[in-house]
């Protein structure tokens, strides 16, 4: 966990570490408004009120901040596992300018062969995606670095520890 | 190449330099001291590099088995696969899809393939509208430019210059002036194009038999939005992208941005099983769908590369992972960049094997002599390619390949192996060996004739020797006759066969005369053998029959030695690296084994004498002299600078070594009147570092033969080999 931590740091990446119930206003207090997401899996916690699910489109461009599930974190890398789901972790982490990622501390596997040992089973059985992500999205094409391209400019995870 | 032809090559290469050589150094010298950084990190990093060379050899030898196993995985998700034979193949399919679902505008994100395709232009033609979202892409659409480089394809470009474009093209209300601004009107632009397209075209790094999932490495969040913003996902790839499975991703997640760009890890892996199983999204009716309403087509390309797996030579191409790791780290493509050294669509060290294999050898010739087989590309590529041996086998086939039909007339009138057609300036440095007999035999008068300002106007015009050049200064006495009256050491330690290369023994002789002394000093019994012409500089002209002769008459003279127990060693480091390295490319394997284990560069060897109990007051005494040390980037390769560095350490000497890639002469490159710019410009870098005040009155060491001859063009001050500082 603690390289984890460190790492998600080194990719400006902020964190908050919390109990199941008190995800919803750790959510809260790291949410802009228009906000939606996803419903969490079980275990970890609820979304705020403010959150809303199932956006239509045009919604989905006007949120300010997007919280989904990582299925896995990567201590090595500070990264979040995104699934590809039905309900739209996908577009809903991706379109608004500020993403919400939680993730179970019990699900932080050590490096990059771990994270892919667990998703090779998943997509060979049941023809998942995900994304692995790593910090906010970048890109140094315009002259010099520059946080938030086509995605998100910041991203904080939540770390729930059961 | 004729006279004219030099001359537009050498304005065109001057033109680059000027336009783009800064912006471009910035940005590729930025990417591989990043890359040095990032791999530090890694536990392993050999071992990463070794698993993900495994991973590739294995898979293009299963290739045809793995596409069959791929085709079922994806066609049970849902998708399609089509294996196009070509360009027109690949791209008549695609318009096929397009159409299908009447589309008329399709977003892109980066594929280095579908501009192998000119897919963009095949799309246009129907009047469909092609964006591409990457940003860097997207300034060249706008631009209508050609990608310098196979990772950041628009590094050309200043941020300044980005600003007026945007400008001028779109006369935004807004002043847009920082990296930011651009960023933001960029994405507001591109935001509008992605909701409304209806195909959306990914390339894919990696593709897994196993599940049907490709990787797509990526920092900007564009491929992200391409594949979920549209119904109908195209993705199109080099079918040499697919390799086992989900799990052999590991390694090359790892390596990939790390060998790149510096990166320990781009922005965005995204490992997708399409059809993905996201919502699809109406952005007119603003309305969800389900996922089962997308629709996936996999466009695997052949277009020469089933080909190239059957060939010897070329097959190792399939294993690159276009990372530009090979761009980043060679000091040529530094300073021109891809519209110099590159092809009709790749760029860097490893376009040679790609365009040859892909477009033919006639687009592999008109770059591959900026590879000057420096080697430095090997180590940083993550799956170990011969990168400078894929460029000399082309360059052989290139040379054969001109006015072949001719041979028989001329063919052993010629002092070589090669063809009749191939170009004199190849032929001139190719042949060195015989310049240099001669050039000692009638020394002085043959320097005297070759420094007159009429035979250097000849020279220039008839087989583009630069003038602007100094040409060696052959000596009269070579080393093999100095060492002949020599008095033999008594009761020696060990037995040396020292190889008397064609520098050391016709120019360079102090060094060699100092080598001599050094190792007598360490009681070592040194003996000349009578051969001196290495196959180095035929290697470096692509003259590969010509090489291999010259490497059988070294084992022939040097493997008895070996194996009656004498060590030999080497002071040119590029000799020493051929015996090392090539020589398992051009030798049957024992005889490379014998002589590769038997061999040492001459610092090395006087390392493992020290470090074996022998007196080090036998040599020179630093006394704190203050020395800045040039290794050479074939040593470097090979990692044994590092003896140089730890002899003069250990004999007090004070030393900094320079940290650039290449001094920028490489053998003959910079003799070349089309390359003596280049050459120029990736010395100045070098001689930067050498200027500073902490460096500019050290004594100046170099180990190698064509940078000792850079540096005296770079620097006002002398410069030797270290094993003159260290001789006795």
């Amino acid at each position: 966990m603690d390289r984890f931590t460190e790492r998600l740091a080194d990719f400006d990446v902020s964190y908050t570490l919390t109990a199941p119930d008190d995800v919803a206003a750790a959510i809260e207090d790291v949410t802009t408004q228009p906000a939606i997401g996803v419903e969490l899996p079980d275990g970890l916690g609820d979304l705020p009120e403010s959150v809303e699910t199932d956006p239509s489109p045009a919604e989905l461009r006007e949120a300010s901040t997007g919280v989904t599930e990582a299925r896995l974190g990567i201590a090595d890398y500070g990264s979040l596992v995104l699934p590809t789901t039905a309900d739209g972790v996908e577009p809903i982490s991706l379109f608004p300018e500020h993403h919400v990622g939680v993730v179970s501390s019990e699900d932080v596997v050590p490096g990059m062969a771990d994270a892919l040992a667990d998703l090779g089973e998943c997509f060979r059985d049941a023809s998942g995606s995900a994304v692995v992500a790593t910090g906010p999205s970048a890109t140094a094409d315009m002259g010099a670095l520059v946080k938030g391209a086509h995605g998100p400019k910041t991203v904080h995870a939540i770390i729930v520890e059961p | 190449m004729t006279g004219n032809a030099r001359t537009t090559k050498a304005e065109h290469i001057r033109h680059l330099l000027e336009t783009e050589g800064d912006a471009v150094a910035a940005n590729t010298q930025g990417f591989n001291d990043g890359r040095y950084e990032s791999v530090a990190d890694l536990e392993d990093y050999e071992a990463l590099k070794e698993e993900a060379r495994a991973i590739k050899e294995d898979a293009i030898e299963r290739l045809p088995d793995l596409v069959d196993e791929l085709r079922e995985a994806v066609e049970e998700n849902g998708g399609t696969l089509y294996l196009a034979d070509d360009a027109a193949d690949a791209n008549r399919y695609v318009r096929d899809v397009v159409a299908d679902v009447d589309g008329d505008s399709v977003v892109k994100s980066k594929s280095m393939t579908t501009e192998e395709l000119e897919l963009n232009d095949a799309l246009e033609a129907d009047d469909v509208e092609v964006v591409e979202t990457d940003l860097g892409e997207w300034v060249l659409q706008v631009a209508d430019e050609a990608p310098s480089h196979i990772v950041a394809p628009a590094i050309h470009k200043s941020r300044e210059s980005i600003a007026e474009l945007f400008t001028e093209v779109f006369d935004p209300d807004e002043d847009l002036e920082t990296a930011a601004d651009l960023t933001m009107f960029a994405r507001r632009k591109l935001a509008e194009k992605i909701v409304d397209a209806d195909v959306g075209v990914t390339g894919a790094n990696f593709v897994t038999a196993d599940s049907g999932t490709m990787a797509l490495v990526t920092s900007e969040g564009n491929a992200r939005k391409t594949v979920t913003a549209t119904d109908t996902h195209v993705a199109v790839a080099g079918v040499e992208k697919v390799i086992p499975s989900v799990e052999d991703l590991a390694p090359f997640v790892e390596l990939i941005g790390r060998s790149g760009t510096g990166q320990d890890i781009t922005s965005y892996v995204s490992l997708l099983t399409p059809p993905v199983g996201s919502p699809t999204l109406d952005f007119d009716a603003d309305e969800t769908g389900p996922a089962a309403d997308r629709e996936f087509h996999l466009v695997l390309v052949d277009n020469g590369r089933m080909d190239m797996r059957e060939d010897d030579d070329l097959r190792e191409t399939l294993y690159c992972i276009r990372c530009s790791a090979c761009s980043n780290s060679c000091a040529n493509f530094q300073q021109v960049g891809g519209h110099a050294f590159g092809g009709e669509t790749y760029s860097g060290g490893i376009a040679t094997g790609w365009e040859a294999g892909i477009e033919g050898l006639d687009v592999a010739a008109e770059f591959n002599d900026l590879c000057t087989g420096c080697s430095r590309c090997v180590n940083a590529c993550p799956v170990g390619i011969d990168i400078p041996w894929i460029n000399t086998v082309v360059r052989d086939r290139v040379n054969r390949g001109e006015d072949a039909e001719f041979d028989w007339l001329v063919d052993g009138l010629v002092p070589d192996a090669e063809p009749a057609g191939l170009d004199p300036q190849k032929r001139l440095f190719g042949n060195f060996s015989t310049l240099a007999k001669l050039g000692s035999a009638t020394a002085p008068v043959s320097n005297w004739l070759s420094d007159l300002s009429v035979s250097r106007g000849l020279m220039e015009r008839f087989v583009g020797v630069d003038r602007r050049r100094d040409l060696p200064t052959f000596q009269r006495e070579t080393l093999r006759e100095w060492a002949a009256d020599r008095p033999p050491v008594r009761n020696p330690d060990r037995q040396v066969v020292l190889f008397p290369d064609l520098y050391t023994n016709h120019v360079q002789v102090e060094r060699g005369k100092a080598a001599v002394r050094a190792l007598e000093a360490l009681g070592v019994a040194v003996r000349l053998p009578d051969v001196t012409a290495s196959g180095r500089a035929p290697l470096s002209q692509g003259m590969l029959a010509t090489a291999r002769e010259h490497a059988t008459d070294v084992a022939d003279a040097l493997v008895p030695h070996v194996e009656a127990g004498r060590d030999v060693v080497v002071v040119e480091p590029s000799d020493y690296a051929l015996f090392q390295r090539e020589y398992e490319r051009l030798l049957d394997e024992d005889r490379y084994e014998t002589l590769a284990d038997g061999s040492y560069e001459v610092f090395e060897y006087v390392y493992g004498l020290l470090a074996n109990g022998a007196d080090a007051d036998a040599l020179a005494d630093g006394s704190g002299e203050r020395v800045a040390y040039h290794s050479h980037c074939q040593q470097r390769t090979l990692g044994v600078e590092t003896y140089t560095e730890a002899v003069l350490d250990d004999l007090g000497f004070d030393v900094v070594t320079s940290d650039v890639e290449c001094c920028g002469m490489a053998g003959s490159f910079g003799y070349k009147r089309e390359y003596y710019d280049v050459s120029m410009a990736v010395g100045e870098d070098l001689a930067t570092q050498f200027s500073t005040d902490e460096t500019v009155d050290r004594t100046v060491v170099a180990s190698g033969t064509s940078c000792l001859e850079q540096l005296d063009d770079l620097l006002a001050r002398p410069s030797k080999h270290p094993i003159e500082l260290v001789a006795p």
